[in-house]
């Protein structure tokens, strides 16, 4: 067995003293796993960081082995991310999301999202809005989409303000005022049509729309813990927002 | 399965040198080997060598330094600065730094980095101590954060960055750029960017 395939690097564990097993995202066929022959010597290290983009050569006698991989690297961003807190917690927090996911499961529009994101994590204006989007299509892809085309209740696209936390969908001001109390806000630059970018109180509001709907679906139905490096990254991209509005 | 070449005894000693870094189980036949050729002038002093080690090494309840008292060597040396703190990520790092000898200061050993992959949380780390010792007035009045050049390690630098943050305290790191010896043909990208960043006046 052998193919080719470009890819994301997510984590290296180590493998005895000079392999390690790389986790990567591949374009066509998701999160991957595979031995890195060499990966600790000092060549590979650079290179085997999260956030760097590789070409991989997977081969394995069966496809049911782990194989080996062979890694040329084709863009080294990981230097660049460890510069801006928001980068470095940016990256741990969409590896542990994309961890979440089936291995060998192919997400090709993750992988595109990663790489989009990836360049832009350093940005305080689009990396929260852009990570958020990301958190969405993770929960889309988990079988937990959020519907927030529109009103669950009246069927409008219009002044679209809460989000149902039973449901998933989007609720309007009008529908959902009684119990505004119960529900939970739907940021302005998250509804339908919506080209308005988001400012500190409103990627707040996404944070915790996101982060309930992971906890509730993804994570406490197995038993673990929302990764440290999403809180990192959540009060890194706000505060980066405030210095820089 | 493979026949026993010696008694138990030599065979639990091959099996257990193997599991040294470095060591192989061929490497590990080699050196029990000569061990027992020289027994009196290797084996028995390293036997009682080791477990001198075991008997009297412990981790320094200050630092996480490893030491044959607490507190360490380090930590009770009066001659050494004490308005800074170095943070490594492992001891290994602490001797280096030694070796280096380019700062006579006191260290926080983490025992590790963040590593999600690993399930390494904060928790799992020597950060809470770090931050005590700082909070209850230590003396220092900058922190040296000295972990490797990785997303890892990195992260943590973040991690305790935001731990530390409202203390009356100066937080530094290590700068990133062009090791001595190294090629600029050969770095990454991302290595001659944060050298370039950090370029200084000759």
């Amino acid at each position: 067995m052998e193919w080719q395939d470009e890819g994301i690097v997510l984590g290296a564990r180590r493998h005895g003293e000079s392999s390690v097993i790389a986790e990567i995202m591949t374009k066509a066929r998701g999160r991957h796993l595979g031995l890195v022959r060499g990966g600790r010597s000092r060549r590979m290290q650079p290179v085997l960081q999260p956030g760097n983009s590789v070409l991989v050569t997977w081969r394995a006698r069966l496809d049911q082995h782990l194989g080996t991989y062979q890694v040329e690297p084709t863009t080294l961003r990981a230097a660049a991310l460890m510069e801006s807190a928001t980068a470095v917690y940016g990256v741990q927090a969409m590896a542990a999301l994309l961890r979440l996911l089936p291995e060998r499961d192919p997400h090709p529009h993750l992988y595109e999202a990663l790489g989009i994101i990836l360049e832009n994590l350093q940005d305080p204006a689009s990396a929260g809005e852009l990570f958020v989007r990301f958190e969405l299509a993770m929960l889309e892809d988990l079988g937990f989409g959020l519907d927030l085309t529109r009103c669950a209740a009246t069927g409008t696209q219009e002044e679209l303000q809460f989000v149902s936390p039973k449901s998933g969908r989007a609720v309007s001001r009008e529908a959902g005022l009684p119990w505004a109390d119960k529900m939970l806000s739907l940021p302005e630059f998250l509804a339908n049509g919506s080209r308005k970018s988001a400012d500190g109180e409103s990627l707040s509001a996404a944070f915790d729309l996101t982060g309930y709907f992971l906890r509730r679906h993804v994570y406490e139905p197995r038993g673990i813990e929302v990764p440290d490096a999403r809180s990192g990254f959540v009060n890194a991209a706000l505060k980066a927002l405030a210095a820089n509005p | 399965m493979a026949k026993s070449v010696a008694g138990p005894e030599i065979e639990k000693l091959i099996q257990l040198l193997a599991r040294v870094p470095g060591l192989g189980p061929r490497s590990a036949r080699r050196a029990a080997l000569h061990l027992i050729k020289k027994k009196e002038q290797v084996l028995a002093p390293l036997a009682e060598a080791l477990a001198a080690a075991r008997d009297s090494v412990t981790v320094c309840t200050t630092c996480g330094n490893v030491d044959t008292r607490d507190p360490c060597t380090i930590c009770t040396d009066p001659r050494r600065d004490h308005g800074t703190i170095i943070v490594v990520e492992d001891v290994s790092d602490l001797w280096a730094l030694e070796r280096a000898a380019a700062m006579n200061c006191r260290y926080h050993v983490l025992g590790g980095t963040l590593s999600p992959l690993d399930g390494i949380g904060p928790d799992d780390l020597n950060i809470k101590p770090l931050v005590e010792r700082i909070s209850a007035g230590d003396g220092a009045k900058e922190i040296i954060i000295a972990v490797n050049a990785t997303v890892e390690g990195q992260t943590t630098a973040h991690y305790i960055t935001d731990q530390l943050d409202g203390l009356d305290v100066t937080i530094t790191r290590l700068a990133h750029g062009v090791p001595v010896g190294g090629e600029l043909d050969y770095l990454d990208e991302g290595t001659l960017t944060a050298a370039l960043r950090s370029r200084t006046t000759l």
